[in-house]
């Protein structure tokens, strides 16, 4: 019978993972979620949490290529990921267009659901660039914005889909 | 989150070891975490080591053979289940149950094999799987073993898993000829909601256009998903009608033990049950080219 080294576990974890493109290694609990890393180890702050469930999709990051809630990764996890977080969407300090456009439709008031709506959007674009609206407004079904309503959400993923914003 | 320990075995059989070797800790099974994490940080179930099965490579397969029919193992998410187009061709209502699980954020992560573990009753991907006849395939250090998932279920978030077992995969037959599926549930919105009634129904017709089979089953009407036997008995032998479609919504009722909660009323309930099996039953016989309603 094959043992397996428990006691031999620790209460400290190395986790290596890639975010936004620059590599990392931390420490970190195993009860540590991965947006907890990501916040309060990297200080990468612009994922945020919300509901802490699930439900609200405020700390929607990628995860190797993929949307996920990092309330619900455990940091250790995320071992050997690519993480892509809002902080990430910007190259040479030029904004992402779905970030531009977001501005300029006003798709934002008080902008804490912003960066998980981003990261939904940009997850949509990358499968599918030429959503309907109907299309949208699934993809964004799990990140809810109590302050501005959806529908300038919405014309502003559709610009970027429509090349209207670059 | 209270503490807990955290381990990744890349093999089977030392995911077997630990659990063997547990010795009184509470080891918790992590698939896509989306109910487990949760759980854990409201403190509805408690855990000393988190046991991470997505490096074990038997519980990522998915795999489909004519013969064999499909497999689907524990870890696997919903995403890869729904895009996969064997699944869509071969099992629509299993497609659609893992569509409706959560948010793209959610399907990304959430396993089938967690929301069968999970055993709510409302478990959107468990009636699916039960028209198909599906089989839970279970092991831990002291064998492997086979249950019908239909047996599977105990109680509300309760299961026929020892302590020491771990849910490996669940085997679904082939498709019998001539068939199809579909899955529906009710909910007061379009997506990102619980079940307040669910139903799945296969059809399979044989070369007169009379019902060669038919299997129903229900989540969120009773303490587990559960199969509507009579009124599967209405159907098979029987050449579709409306009228026949009604009788069967009917009798699929008897198979309910509903509550009345937040989400809906037993009355309300026992209504969606006709409507939704009437309604799964017209687009899985539309599948074969007979158009009811």
């Amino acid at each position: 019978m094959t043992t397996f080294p428990l006691d031999k576990l620790s209460l400290r974890t190395q986790v290596r993972m890639k975010v936004n493109g620059e590599p990392h290694v931390l420490l970190v609990k195993p009860w540590q979620t991965l947006l907890e890393a990501l916040r309060e180890e990297l200080g990468l702050t612009g994922t945020k949490e919300g509901c802490g469930n699930g439900n609200c999709g405020c700390c929607t990051i990628l995860m190797n290529g993929k949307t996920v809630n990092s309330c619900l990764v455990l940091a250790p996890e995320a071992d050997g990921a690519e993480i892509l977080t809002v902080e990430g969407l910007a190259q040479n300090g030029r904004l992402d267009p779905l970030q531009k456009a977001f501005i300029q439709y006003g798709a934002l008031q008080c902008g804490f659901c912003t960066p998980g709506f981003l990261l939904s959007a940009k997850y949509l674009l990358q499968e599918n660039p030429n959503p309907t609206e109907h299309q949208v407004r699934l993809a964004i079904a799990g990140n809810l914005c109590r302050c501005t309503g959806y529908d300038k959400i919405v014309r502003a993923i559709l610009a970027v889909a429509r090349g209207e914003v670059q | 989150m209270r503490p807990f320990e955290y381990v990744a075995p890349k093999r089977l059989r030392e995911a077997y070891a630990i659990l063997a070797q547990a010795d009184g800790r509470t080891v918790r099974p992590l698939a896509g975490g989306t109910d487990l994490i949760d759980q854990l940080r409201v403190g509805r179930k408690r855990a000393d080591l988190v046991m991470d099965v997505k490096h074990i490579p038997e519980l990522m397969r998915l795999e489909w053979g004519p013969r064999k029919g499909l497999y689907i193992g524990a870890g696997v998410p919903c995403y890869r289940v729904y895009k996969d187009p064997v699944v869509a061709q071969h099992y629509p209502a299993i497609r659609d149950g893992a569509m409706l699980v959560g948010s793209w954020q959610i399907q990304h992560r959430a396993s089938l094999g967690g929301n069968i573990c999970n055993a709510a009753p409302s478990a959107d991907t468990v009636p699916p799987l039960l028209v198909y006849e599906a089989i839970a395939h279970i092991g831990g250090p002291r064998g492997e073993r086979e249950v019908p998932l239909e047996r599977f279920f105990t109680g509300p978030g309760q299961t026929v898993l020892a302590p020491d077992e771990i849910l490996l995969g669940v085997r679904v037959p082939p498709p019998p000829p001539r068939s199809s599926s579909h899955y529906l549930r009710f909910i007061p919105r379009e997506e990102m909601d619980i079940a307040v009634a669910g139903v799945a129904s296969l059809v399979a017709l044989d070369s007169r256009g009379v019902v060669a089979r038919a299997r129903i089953a229900l989540s969120a009407v009773a303490p587990t998903p559960v199969r509507a036997r009579d009124a599967e008995a209405v159907l098979e032998g029987q050449r579709p009608t409306p009228a026949l479609l009604v009788e069967a919504g009917e009798k699929a009722v008897l198979a309910t033990n509903p509550i009345t909660d937040v989400r809906g009323s037993i009355a309300y309930r026992k209504e969606l049950v006709k409507v939704l099996t009437r309604r799964t039953l017209s687009k899985a016989l539309a599948d074969l080219g007979i158009t009811l309603e």
